[in-house]
């Protein structure tokens, strides 16, 4: 059976991008496959995992829980978008990296790496909104994101020492999800 | 784990869906957040012919509050139900239980009324329905119809809804005054689906219950409520004699529940446990109803209520 293709266009990362899909093509293939953006990682494929959480409208949502063709026009921000973000900036390694990536980094927040990018764009949506979690709740914010390498002691710490670093940098606190994106001028190779 | 191929209808109006629907009839499905519809096709379980993707339809964005009820159109997502500070105010109900519904990215995209009419047994906003009182508004190929809880549901995953018809809202009936409500549930892992839950609402006239209900998540086949106003009726509310009512309570709910052993519990071990959650409920939801302006300023967190009880002869029966 040859499917019928839809053109769909969406945002990601600040750049219009359009491919013709099929209607079943799930967000996450859409981003890994049609749009060579990798970053995103898909685990489970029925929501329980949270390796593929990106943010939809500034939101977490699960990619692999949601079809390309509803995204048509939507803003989508992925793990290779955070470093675009207002609040990164250019780190001792010479990328730019958000407060999340940075503390990450810094915290040995990740072990195989599997897991990280949704955790990477969960917790960037969620200290916006609690911008100074104890870490009970830095606990209660990654309850559904799934690292098999158990290293959650150090995402934790990750989470909480993120929430500093956001501090250092002044970002605003509660920044409405839709300017959670990078702008589209920042799109070429963002700050440098 | 790639769903089969189907075809993708984008309608702009409800009149546009139901005509979708009606022309495709079984072999049509409506996708709204697809939280559970997305899962099912990408196992395969399900494979229908035609997706009508309601995520464009004008007019069902909506949460509107009237003096009766809080009305939530299809496409409000369980995040913007919690958000709501209107729907908080006039049913405190709909905050406490949505926090329980699995995690925030699900909430972001997941839709209340996809919830109720997935009619999943272990879901929670059913039974919140069924607590409610409240009615499901659908549009079909024949016009509009609005439907009971009691006439929704048939069985697990299973409703009176027609091929050609879309519920377009749910409709939350707010409580009486005076009256506080609660709801608990557990479950293995965080976000999980819960092994057992309930969601109680409890009236206090002059300090005194007046009334109490009860309704069950995971325990039974499809929603239902239980009057436990014969047990806990007349004692006064938060004093001895309502706590000693509170094991008859315990013991109603043991009988009238019905689960199922499978592999994460047993019957016998739900049952226990959702007759302890009552346990546990009934007495926040007295708290609130005696107390309205604390629960105002409460942050409903999931578990709270059984975290927050505390109930020292059944320390060694903690469930979170």
């Amino acid at each position: 059976m040859s499917e019928v293709l839809h053109e769909v266009t969406l945002t990601v990362n600040g750049v219009r991008r359009t491919a013709s899909v099929p209607a079943r093509r799930l967000l996450s293939d859409f981003l890994r496959h049609d749009l060579t953006l990798t970053g995103t990682h898909v685990g489970c494929e029925h929501g329980v995992c949270g390796a593929c959480t990106v943010l939809v409208g500034g939101e977490p949502m699960r990619s692999c829980l949601m079809f390309a063709v509803s995204a048509q026009g939507l803003e989508v921000t992925t793990v290779e978008g955070l470093g675009l973000l207002p609040d990164a900036r250019v780190c001792a390694t010479g990328q730019s990296m958000n407060p999340v990536q940075q503390a990450f980094t810094e915290c040995h927040g990740l072990q195989c790496g599997f897991c990280t990018p949704g955790l990477l764009t969960t917790v960037t949506a969620y200290l916006d909104d609690h911008p100074d979690p104890t870490s009970d709740e830095a606990r209660a914010a990654i309850s559904g994101n799934l690292c098999r390498c158990t290293g959650y002691q150090n995402i934790v710490k990750s989470v909480l020492r993120a929430a500093e670093i956001r501090a250092e940098r002044r970002v605003p606190d509660a920044a409405e999800p839709g300017e959670r994106h990078p702008k589209p001028a920042a799109a070429g190779g963002g700050p440098s | 784990m790639k769903p089969a191929p189907f075809v993708h209808h984008a309608p702009r109006t409800v009149e546009e869906a139901v005509a979708v629907l009606a022309e495709v009839g079984h072999d049509g499905k409506v996708l709204a957040g697809g939280q559970s519809l997305i899962p099912i096709l990408n196992m395969r379980l399900a494979s229908p012919g035609h997706l009508v993707d309601v995520n464009h339809v004008s007019g069902l964005g909506d949460i509107t509050i009237t003096p009766e009820a809080v009305r939530v159109g299809a496409l409000v997502r369980h995040s913007g139900l919690e958000r709501s500070e209107a729907a908080h105010a006039a049913l405190p109900l709909l905050r406490q239980a949505v926090v329980n519904v699995a995690h925030p990215a699900i909430r972001n995209r997941g839709t209340t009324v996809g919830s109720i009419v997935h009619a999943d047994a272990a879901g929670e906003m059913p039974a919140v329905l069924a607590l409610c009182d409240g009615t499901v508004e659908v549009v079909g190929a024949n016009g509009i119809r609005e439907i009971g809880w009691h006439d929704f549901f048939l069985g697990a995953l299973e409703t009176v809804l027609r091929p050609d018809e879309l519920a377009v809202a749910a409709r939350f009936n707010r409580m009486p005054p005076g009256t506080g409500t609660a709801f608990a549930e557990s479950a293995r892992r965080s976000g999980d689906y819960a092994l057992a839950g309930v969601a109680v609402a409890l009236t206090v006239t002059d300090g005194v219950v007046s009334a109490a209900w009860a309704s069950f998540v995971s325990v039974t086949d499809v929603p239902s409520v239980l009057d436990l106003t014969p047990v806990v009726g007349g004692h006064e509310a938060r004093s001895g004699s309502f706590d000693n009512a509170l094991d008859r309570a315990a013991e109603a709910v043991r009988e009238h529940v019905a689960p199922e052993t499978d592999i994460h519990a047993s019957a016998d071990y739900r049952r226990m446990l959702v007759a302890e959650l009552t346990r546990r409920a009934l007495p926040l939801a007295a708290l609130h109803a005696t107390s309205p302006a604390n629960d105002s300023f409460e942050v409903e967190r999931r578990g709270a209520p059984t975290r927050s009880l505390t109930n020292p002869s059944f320390d060694h029966h903690r469930v979170v």
